[in-house]
């Protein structure tokens, strides 16, 4: 007697710890064989880039913090770079290195949430609670310099908010010291774990070719062995000052990722020295009246000043005609920003290119003829943020 | 090779089928028609003089008011030669553009995105839903004629224990201010430091 076997459905989330956030997976399963995989997303669709297009530029900035909330500046970096090349002007230097000190502090946090949470999805509970304390310490960095741990609105036009203190960069140093250790301390728990690898290699593996198809960037891209970064590729900002290695996988699985990753947290590290002991002296943004505001005591003996004060926090400043495509290496691959600009306070159109969109776009053929178990690797190994994905 | 020589040999080798091309902030960006479309992108991503091999994204713009209302916008990006290229086709409201998935696989999402913010339409697209917006959403969020604070609103209704849409219902409206008057100050950037202490 033979008995009709029934293909399955199975509803992955919206509310499910695995899922990173609120996406609504709909499985078709062969016993336990994953067959076809159906991401619904936008359920966290705030419409970002339409009320960019209400906004005026200075108002636009902070909508970048709430896209990949793990890693804030990074997103902001790729605004206010199109929105300077638009302008044309030119950033104070000590401005360009404190951005990157901040970039490579996003890009630690946003890979350390990704490690542990990945490491916690198929089992290991540890590299979290230790990941978790060195994060906290990172978000005391943001906050120390923006006021806020998580949407820092830190990056200006033409600058940064505020000069960071001394103690600060002190401090920032001291905590680059210590890293590596930690995340020597994270390598011993998991790569060499028997677990850990039997839940990871070979799992999702990508080819060069596939990787290429399917618009992938950063580690996704890096981890099938295809040497792309925008910071060495097509350098932004004193990335060509910076002496550092991009990691290469080797077989496009989930645990080449995961190496990607922890090697990528070591360069961070190295930057973030090397732009400690390079960081010059003077101005943090440009001096340029009609785009950053005045200080706040001239404000209190200066007509002019407060005039502008008044004009750039009312109407804000005018951006010139044209469209610019500014892309940064976010954490999780390319993020750009391809912004229209006609010629007043607000932007045009701004469309934003988040790398999880097409990482999770190919979901479905990621996990084709794997087990239900190894969803939850994939999905962690793909390093997805919805904040960024639904926008 | 770098962003002129493109120009030249996209130009040369595409003639007739780029309507325009023009370098704007060190950027390239070909104009082409929705006919041309299948062939252009064909050509930037096979030809060994372009090797544009990943699609980074594609960007709807609207223009209201425009005889042809759309734009959309095609970002390209050749690894072997460090370039980008940006390829431009205007579509008017009931026109329908070639899918390219069969190209570039990663086109899927991009274009349901498009169709959902703008609601163009593309011809042999595997499985044109709409993506980001709501399930029964009805209308074309990013298109220009398109409220701000959208038709419908969401909430749990607590007498009928289940969520109901509403019509939206606001105080006070958004203001939009009228900046259209142009702020022109001084061309040149006064040192204030300076002038505050000679006035000590």
């Amino acid at each position: 007697m033979t008995k009709k076997i029934k293909k399955l459905n199975l509803n992955f989330g919206p509310q499910h710890p695995a899922a990173h956030g609120v996406l609504r997976l709909i499985l078709q399963l062969d016993g336990e064989v994953v067959e076809k995989a159906d991401p619904h997303i936008g359920l966290l669709h705030r419409g970002t880039e339409k009320l960019i297009e209400n906004k005026t530029y200075t108002q636009a900035l902070p909508y970048f913090d709430r896209l990949d909330y793990v890693a804030p500046m990074n997103q902001e970096h790729a605004f206010a770079l199109a929105t300077e090349k638009l302008l044309k002007i030119e950033v104070p230097i000590r401005a360009k290195f404190i951005r990157v000190i901040f970039c490579e502090i996003g890009r630690i946090l946003s890979h350390i949430l990704n490690i542990t949470t990945q490491a916690l999805d198929v089992g290991a509970l540890t590299p979290s609670l230790w990941g978790f304390e060195e994060r906290e310490t990172l978000m005391t960095f943001y906050e120390r310099a923006s006021g806020s741990r998580l949407h820092a609105n830190f990056f200006r036009t033409g600058g940064v908010h505020q000069d960071i203190p001394t103690k600060l960069i002190a401090d920032i140093s001291k905590f680059c010291q210590n890293f590596p250790k930690i995340i020597n301390d994270l390598e011993d728990l998991l790569t060499e774990n028997r677990i850990f690898k039997q839940r990871n290699v070979d799992i999702g593996t990508v080819t060069k070719q596939e990787a290429l198809d399917h618009s992938f960037s950063g580690v996704m891209l890096r981890g099938s062995g295809v040497s792309w970064d925008l910071r060495k590729s097509q350098p932004y900002e004193c990335y060509t000052d910076l002496d550092f290695k991009v990691p290469i996988g080797k077989n496009g699985d989930c645990y080449d990722r995961y190496l990607c990753r922890v090697e990528e947290m070591r360069e961070s590290v190295k930057i973030i020295n090397q732009c400690i002991e390079k960081l010059p002296k003077g101005p943090i943004k440009t001096v340029d009246g009609k785009i950053s505001p005045p200080k706040r005591d001239d404000l209190k003996q200066s007509m002019e000043a407060l005039i502008h004060h008044f004009k750039l926090f009312t109407e804000g400043y005018r951006v010139p005609a044209g469209s610019v495509y500014s892309a940064v290496e976010a954490p999780k691959g390319e993020f750009g920003v391809y912004l229209i600009s006609d010629g007043t306070n607000k932007p045009y159109r701004c469309k934003i290119r988040a790398p999880g969109f097409s990482h999770l776009q190919a979901m479905d053929y990621l996990i084709k003829g794997h087990m239900l178990a190894d969803v939850p690797a994939v999905l962690g190994s793909l390093d997805i943020v919805f904040g960024e994905v639904d926008r | 090779m770098n962003i002129n020589n493109l120009e030249k040999v996209i130009n040369s080798e595409l003639a007739s089928k780029i309507t325009k091309s023009d370098i704007l902030n060190n950027e390239l960006l070909i104009e082409t028609n929705v006919e041309d479309l299948i062939s252009v992108i064909q050509f930037l991503k096979s030809s060994d003089k372009c090797k544009f091999r990943q699609l980074i994204d594609i960007a709807g713009v609207d223009y209201l008011g425009e005889e042809k209302r759309f734009q959309i916008i095609y970002l390209l990006l050749s690894h072997e030669k460090n370039l980008r290229v940006k390829v431009l086709i205007k579509v008017s409201t009931d026109e329908k553009v070639s899918s390219l998935v069969k190209i570039f696989p990663s086109a899927n999402w991009m274009e349901r995105e498009v169709f959902d913010m703008y609601g163009i339409k593309f011809v042999n697209h595997p499985d044109l839903r709409r993506i980001l917006t709501d399930y029964n959403f009805k209308g074309y969020p990013l298109r220009k004629d398109f409220p701000l604070t959208g038709f419908n609103e969401v909430r749990y209704s607590e007498k009928e224990k289940k969520i109901v849409y509403e019509p939206v219902k606001l105080e006070q409206n958004y203001r939009d201010l009228d900046f259209k008057s142009p702020w022109e100050g001084t061309k040149y950037v006064k040192n204030l430091n300076k002038e505050i202490k000679k006035n000590d």
